[in-house]
């Protein structure tokens, strides 16, 4: 493990054009969560997406020209936190080879990679974060996103945020690491491989009996969700049988002094 | 040009400029393998290759005769493959005829009796080099003496072993024997009687080679 | 009983009807259980072989190294292990085609009149479609691996390149024997089935006057072919019949005879979780005088069918790393949905898609390259850790992007599609401007209600898309 990086005062906060658009109040929580520890929390607002859609589809020039601009946003040597194991992975890893033919993108690409730091990695590795559970009994269920496993190897500091929640169990659901089968533009462009992935997914989700599932990802809980309600019309159910948020919403809910009353 | 000169015109357009600095194999083994005493390597050995479905037996040095003898006996086997040409090959075949067990001998090449081979050799009986004590290893060097098929082609398969030949891993094994300047025409590593699990992942034993493998090893203390 | 007749519908299919093909085995509940247990099976053997992540790391480590410095220095070591073979009485030879590789296999079967040959496992025998050309010129070829015998009794393709016949049930091929084995009564006992294989293979290896094998490693410095296997039909193969002849891709080669225990041991314990093979067979000569048998003739025939594209870049290169033992396919949620026949390919799941391009061409395979959520699970089990996942981001670059002068690969641009390629760089141009953004994500937000409630693709099993009525930026601005 590298040494604890020091407690900054200020971080910036790159939202991630899923979260900006489609999630906007997992952003809101997560910030807020932030600021609650006593850190300012900047959000350029000239940013827009990483650039990953493009490059992962096989299209790096248009990706590069996105990832440069981002490149720009982030001038004071402060933590730059990711809601996102994803977003956060592109821009970790893969901005450095992205750049591997621009010199002085390049360099910028290795600087800011030193300061990416996905959402619950930074609650746990940088800010000791310890919740303080408020919150009533309840089971959830954790999904990790594949690219916050794999690629930002993140995936214990999720779990510790919720262990670490006096008043909620966390339930296990068979084969969990595995791919919910969002993966981008490949939901669209295998949509019959994906489909069977997202279907198996939510079956393992449910079959926990967890009240919800939380995800530190908003891409797939796009994707889980949206099965999880598809499949709720199919049968008629007007409740969600697999409500879920995002683990920043979450853990503002469980730690919020007005919920204690 | 040939297919061998285009392909290595186009390889050696390609190839990187230098490959590195030799791969350290030898660190990794020092530093993941330890080396056991020759009564901890046996039964590492012993029971890697007994989880593997082999049948192994302590015998003393001058004992082994009699205890293939019950082996053979307890299998209903009277009729053993045997390598005279070899010292443990002569003396099975000088000792278990009058007990009942035919010793017929691997003195003729294949050629001349392929089908005895295939379909009248019950059992063979051949020594082993050396094994190998972290995978339950037997290591094999056929020899003019002792061929190749004696191993493969019986059913059952008894070798004889000397458990102060067995080394802690693969690596030991090639290392110490400085294999890379010897090696014969045919060596083999046997872990096991053969097996397959090609039908619905259900392990089944004999599937071309020997469906049993019994292991006689010699040990100082027995 | 002769070799099976098999009908020859086996020729490559092409990626076009690869969704087609998912589609099939993703809507049969059974195959999808079938695949799902079998992948389980593989998956909970391999990890518990590598109880020590430390130690897994290292080996894996060790192995890339291993692999990298040996294709560094492929073409030296080629023409090494050309030299020493040769010293030791092996005859090599070099194909740079399937055809090329088929002429020189069927070329030394005629000059023996061979009538039957016997073969052990081989990916490489498949990839050049062998029986086919066998077949076609006369000479039986009938496969000895139970998994590849059962496969080509049904005239079918392994779906996987270390267990072929996975997607059988034993009452298939029960079926399969007691239909095509002469004097076969039905039975779904494994074991008993097995020896009805053992019983009519053994005939054959008695009989077959050729014996075909695969290579898993070539040691250059000894002259030294590397058999793996568990069953003992390999060592068969390479033992019993008068002449042997192997066949390897030219990247299977080590230098040192030293680096072959380290990755033998990534093999066996990442291909079906075996500390070890039930046999290892190391084949350096042909029969010598004085020895009783053995083959009198050895040949291995050297292919390169796209290698050597792989070989000439950099990042490509890492393909040829491979050591075949497909813990890739077996850890893949994609595999694991759709089983090995989907891809129409040789060699099925991650790896399949990132080697096949380069033997067949992206004009063929350019459809495999999107078949991946780039999960990375295969990269994360992969022996050597070759980067599937960016291979595969690579490929899609080689595939999609406008058709290039002097491309690097073969089939450069077959995907190219100009309306897709114009919406990339639309997406692109409002990505990167923050006017242009701000614009369009308000007015996605603003005009939510016209989000189209089919979204292709998306809505055939999810719920549509649809934008928050504010975005992040006007809460944190509301907020102020």
């Amino acid at each position: 493990m590298p040494a604890q990086p020091a407690r900054p005062t200020d971080v910036y906060f790159f939202a991630t054009c899923v979260v900006d658009q489609f999630f906007p109040g997992a952003g809101m929580d997560a910030i807020t969560l932030l600021e609650r520890q006593g850190i300012r929390v900047h959000f350029p607002e000239e940013q827009t997406c990483c650039g990953q859609p493009a490059y992962t589809s096989g299209f790096p020039d248009e990706a590069r020209k996105v990832a440069a601009h981002q490149l720009t946003l982030f001038p004071n040597d402060w933590p730059v936190v990711v809601p996102s194991g994803s977003c956060a992975g592109m821009m970790k890893h893969h901005y450095p080879t992205l750049f591997a033919q621009d010199p002085v993108r390049q360099a910028a690409a290795a600087k800011l990679s030193a300061r990416i730091y996905e959402f619950t990695q930074f609650l746990v590795d940088v800010l000791n974060f310890k919740p303080e559970d408020v919150g009533s009994d309840c089971t959830v269920v954790l999904h990790t996103s594949c690219s916050a496993r794999r690629e930002m190897g993140v995936h214990l500091t999720g779990r510790k945020l919720l262990g670490d929640l006096n008043h909620v169990t966390i339930a296990q659901q068979d084969h969990e690491s595995e791919c919910c089968g969002f993966g981008g533009t490949f939901s669209v462009k295998q949509p019959e491989i994906s489909a069977a992935m997202v279907e198996d997914k939510v079956k393992s989700l449910k079959a926990t009996g967890a009240e919800r599932v939380v995800s530190a990802d908003c891409g797939c809980l796009m994707n889980i969700l949206g099965h999880a309600a598809w499949k709720d019309q199919q049968e008629g159910r007007t409740t969600p049988s697999l409500p879920g948020e995002h683990i920043a919403t979450f853990l503002l809910r469980r730690t919020a002094k007005e919920n204690a009353q | 040009m040939s297919a061998r000169d285009r392909i290595l015109a186009k390889l050696k357009a390609n190839a990187p400029a230098s490959a590195g600095e030799l791969p350290d194999v030898a660190a990794w083994y020092a530093a993941h393998r330890g080396e056991e005493s020759n009564a901890d390597k046996a039964k590492r050995f012993r029971h890697f290759i007994e989880l593997a479905h082999a049948e192994v037996y302590a015998v003393s040095r001058g004992g082994w005769l009699q205890k293939l003898y019950e082996v053979l006996s307890a299998k209903q086997i009277d009729k053993l493959l045997v390598a005279p040409g070899t010292p443990h090959g002569a003396r099975a075949q000088a000792e278990l005829p009058p007990l009942g067990i035919a010793c017929p001998g691997y003195d003729a090449p294949i050629e001349g009796w392929k089908a005895a081979m295939f379909n009248e050799t019950p059992a063979s009986f051949t020594a082993a080099r050396g094994a190998i004590a972290e995978t339950g290893t037997l290591i094999l060097w056929p020899t003019v003496d002792e061929p190749r098929l004696m191993s493969l082609v019986p059913p059952v398969h008894i070798v004889l072993l000397d458990a102060a030949h067995i080394y802690n891993t693969f690596y030991e094994a090639m290392q110490t024997e400085g294999w890379k300047d010897c090696l014969p025409t045919n060596s083999l590593l046997i872990s096991g009687p053969s097996k397959t699990a090609d039908i619905q992942q259900t392990l089944a034993y004999g599937a071309h080679g020997p469906k049993e493998l019994v292991v006689l090893m010699i040990e100082e203390n027995v | 009983m002769n070799a099976p007749q098999t009908p020859h519908a086996l020729h490559f299919m092409p990626s076009a009807g690869f969704r087609a093909r998912a589609k099939d085995v993703v809507e049969n509940p059974f195959l999808r259980q079938s695949f799902r247990g079998a992948m389980d099976f593989l998956m909970t053997k391999r990890a518990a072989q590598f109880p020590d992540p430390e130690e897994l790391e290292s080996l894996r480590s060790l192995g890339e190294r291993i692999r990298q410095y040996n294709l560094a220095k492929l073409p030296d070591l080629l023409v090494q292990l050309e030299t020493n073979l040769t010293r030791n009485g092996i005859q090599v030879h070099w194909a740079e085609t399937p055809e090329e590789a088929n002429a020189i296999i069927l070329g030394i079967c005629q000059k023996h009149s061979a009538k039957l040959m016997v073969k052990g496992k081989s990916m490489v025998s498949e990839e050049i479609e062998l029986n086919h050309a066998a077949e076609a010129a006369g000479i039986g070829a009938l496969e000895s691996d139970m998994g590849e015998y059962i496969v080509q009794l049904a005239g079918e393709k392994p779906s996987h390149i270390i267990m072929p016949a996975i997607h059988k049930t034993k009452e298939q091929i029960a079926k399969l024997f007691h239909e095509h084995v002469p004097g076969v009564e039905y039975t779904d006992n494994v074991d008993a089935l097995i020896q009805i294989g053992r019983q009519v293979l053994r005939e054959k290896f008695e009989i077959a006057d050729i014996g075909l094998s695969g290579v898993n490693f070539a040691v250059a410095e000894t002259g030294t072919l590397c058999l793996v296997e568990n069953e003992g039909n390999g060592r068969m193969c390479t033992t019993a019949p008068p002449v042997h002849i192997a066949i390897t891709g030219i990247e299977k080669i080590v230098e040192k005879l030293e680096h072959v225990p380290p990755l033998y041991s990534l093999l066996t314990r990442s291909a079906t979780g075996q500390n070890i093979s039930t046999y290892f067979n190391m084949i350096s000569r042909p029969r010598q005088p004085g020895e009783k048998d053995g083959p009198g003739e050895v040949h291995l025939v050297l292919l390169d069918n796209g290698r050597s594209q792989a070989y000439a870049d950099e990042q490509l290169r890492k393909t040829l790393q491979c050591i075949r033992c497909g813990a890739c396919m077996n850890h893949c949620p994609v595999y694991t949905r759709i089983g090995g026949h989907a891809y129409g390919t040789t060699y099925p799941g991650p790896i399949g898609k990132i080697i096949s391009p380069h033997m067949l061409g992206l004009e063929a395979t350019a459809g495999l390259t999107t078949a991946s959520s780039l999960c990375g699970a295969c990269g994360e089990v992969c022996p050597v850790k070759i980067p599937i996942p960016d291979l595969l981001i690579r490929l899609r670059e080689e595939a999609f992007s406008a058709p290039q002068a002097n491309p690097a690969m073969r089939g450069q641009g077959a995907g190219h599609n100009a309306l897709i390629s114009a919406i990339w760089r639309g997406w692109s141009a409002v990505y990167s401007s923050p006017a242009l953004y701000r614009t369009a994500s308000w007015l996605a937000s603003r005009f939510r209600w016209l989000t189209p409630r089919r979204q292709a693709g998306w809505t055939s099993v999810r719920t549509p898309l649809q934008p928050a009525p504010k975005r992040l930026r006007d809460l944190i601005k509301e907020r102020h």
